[in-house]
């Protein structure tokens, strides 16, 4: 038997928000997330090729090595391996974008109905037209989704968050769980276990996108009072439309800049943040850390799921392998953000050195039936291993 | 009613990056690969009609997988299909393989040519 098959993407768990798919458009989901993992293990060619040819080929010219991410870009960039790999991978970024969004723009106008049946006269989401999509998020579409979280195509549009939530199940092939919620899951494993007596009262999720993280965090805590924010306007109506249809009733959706919100001071015993600073910018990346410790109460805990820092012990290529998807599938916040300490970022907010966590983290998967059990290469980028920082207010 | 179709296929913000020398490489894979997966498309949808036929107990897929021509006549429509197919997709390389051969003049040579005729 083949080894760690992607799951068919029909395994993914329908709800009332999920867009309607016909045989094609799932075929063509399972073709794109069986080419991605085909790709991460073709990947493996890019070392190889870099070591056997690149960087004999530089050495024997320049009489030294390859001495900094920028010469090993240059050099690798003519490796024909590195080439075709590279335009395959591109192309199916691309492809998924298309196929997500040919899904989800035949039916806008449905999707949006749907939404507005669930949240037309709900207290729990808030939307402010005066909200400003901060410039980071204008400057690029993140991981190529043409008009990234917040473009409306047509009044009270819901298709960007429907075409995220139906088709990240592609780039991760399925790794993250029936939900898309693997990374909500482990984060609230971790607290359950590691701090048994937390009874958060209110918890604070910033950048919450579709709002698929928060959930496991707000049936974890029933009793806490959630809020979820995020800029982008089709992703809260979304997120708080399939929240409702997902029978979870205590989080309030809210249209908010996480560098600028509302809230007062210490007014959150828990701020979450996940996979949302490598798609922020370089000064905003501060503002929102001296927002999160303005906004938590002493003894407040906040933690935010990343991607893997880089180390010293990493090598020039795992450094540039790293950044690939930074540069080609654009997220290129995350080419600088690891430049920065997580450390560094949080002690500059207010949190004390010794209060300062850092711990790694893997997806909870649900769709995991045993047979993704097979030694695979990390997929840089897409593997649900994550880095996860944080501090105890103090 | 937006444009749906013109829409899904919209580029996102940024230079494309190009990895290839020639950009037209990359262009014709990223053809290439659009058409491979529209091939898995089909494949899984006649796997679900053989599957269907099997549940109704029209078909066996085993039936379908023994499956060989019965007569000389199914023998050559088939093989014909497929050398069809193969001419079809490889086209540029003949016409290559023919310009080798005989060694064309431009056409606007040619218009320069026929203005004189």
């Amino acid at each position: 038997m083949a080894k760690n098959l992607p799951p068919v993407w029909n395994k993914i768990a329908k709800h009332a928000m999920m867009p309607e798919t016909n045989h094609d458009e799932r075929a063509r989901y399972n073709f794109l997330a069986s080419l991605n993992k085909h790709l991460a293990h073709v990947s493996q060619g890019n070392k190889m090729a870099y070591e056997k040819r690149v960087e004999p080929a530089f050495k024997a010219k320049n009489g030294r090595n390859i001495a900094s991410v920028e010469e090993l870009q240059e050099a690798i960039s003519k490796d024909s391996h590195y080439q075709i790999w590279s335009s395959l991978r591109r192309s199916t970024m691309e492809m998924r974008q298309q196929a997500g969004r040919s899904i989800v723009l035949r039916q806008a106008e449905e999707l949006r109905d749907k939404a507005e049946g669930f949240n037309k006269g709900k207290s729990t989401l808030v939307l402010d037209p005066n909200c400003k999509v901060p410039e980071y998020l204008l400057a690029v579409d993140n991981h190529l989704m043409p008009g990234s979280y917040h473009t409306e195509l047509i009044e009270g549009d819901v298709t960007p968050a429907a075409n995220y939530d139906s088709g990240i199940f592609v780039t991760t092939a399925g790794l993250l769980g029936r939900y898309n919620d693997g990374g909500g899951k482990a984060i609230t494993s971790w607290v359950k276990k590691t701090y048994p007596d937390f009874a958060p009262k209110r918890i604070l999720d910033i950048g919450c996108g579709m709002g698929h993280n928060v959930l496991p965090i707000a049936r974890a805590f029933p009793n806490a009072e959630v809020i979820a924010i995020d800029t982008g306007a089709p992703m809260l109506r979304y997120a708080h439309a399939r929240a409702l249809d997902l029978g979870v009733t205590n989080v309030t959706f809210m249209q908010m800049d996480a560098a600028k919100t509302i809230f007062e001071n210490e007014s959150f015993d828990w701020v979450q943040s996940t996979m949302f600073f490598h798609e922020t910018g370089g000064k905003s990346i501060y503002k929102i850390m001296n927002e999160v410790y303005r906004l938590l109460k002493p003894g407040g805990l906040t933690l935010h799921i990343e991607q893997p820092q880089y180390t010293n012990d990493m090598t020039l290529f795992e450094k540039f392998i790293r950044d690939w998807d930074a540069l080609n599938n654009s997220e290129p916040y995350w080419s600088k953000m690891h430049d920065i300490e997580p450390i560094d970022l949080m002690q500059a907010s207010g949190f004390r050195k010794e209060d300062f966590m850092q711990i790694g983290a893997k997806a909870e998967n649900d769709l995991d039936d045993g047979t993704q059990k097979a030694e695979e290469p990390e997929d840089h980028g897409r593997s649900p291993i994550w880095n996860v920082f944080g501090a105890i207010k103090n | 009613m937006i444009d749906h179709i013109k829409l899904a296929s919209s580029k996102s913000k940024g230079k494309r990056p190009y990895f290839h020398e020639d950009p037209a490489v990359e262009r014709v894979l990223n053809i290439t690969m659009a058409i491979a997966g529209e091939l898995a498309v089909m494949r899984e949808r006649m796997d679900t009609m053989e599957r269907l036929l099997e549940k109704k107990g029209l078909v066996s897929q085993e039936e379908i997988d023994a499956y060989v021509p019965e007569t000389k006549e199914e023998e050559t429509q088939r093989q014909e299909w497929h050398s069809e197919y193969i001419s079809r997709v490889l086209r540029i390389v003949q016409q290559e393989m023919e310009e080798l051969e005989n060694p064309d003049k431009s056409i606007a040579d040619i218009a320069n040519d026929i203005d004189k005729m």
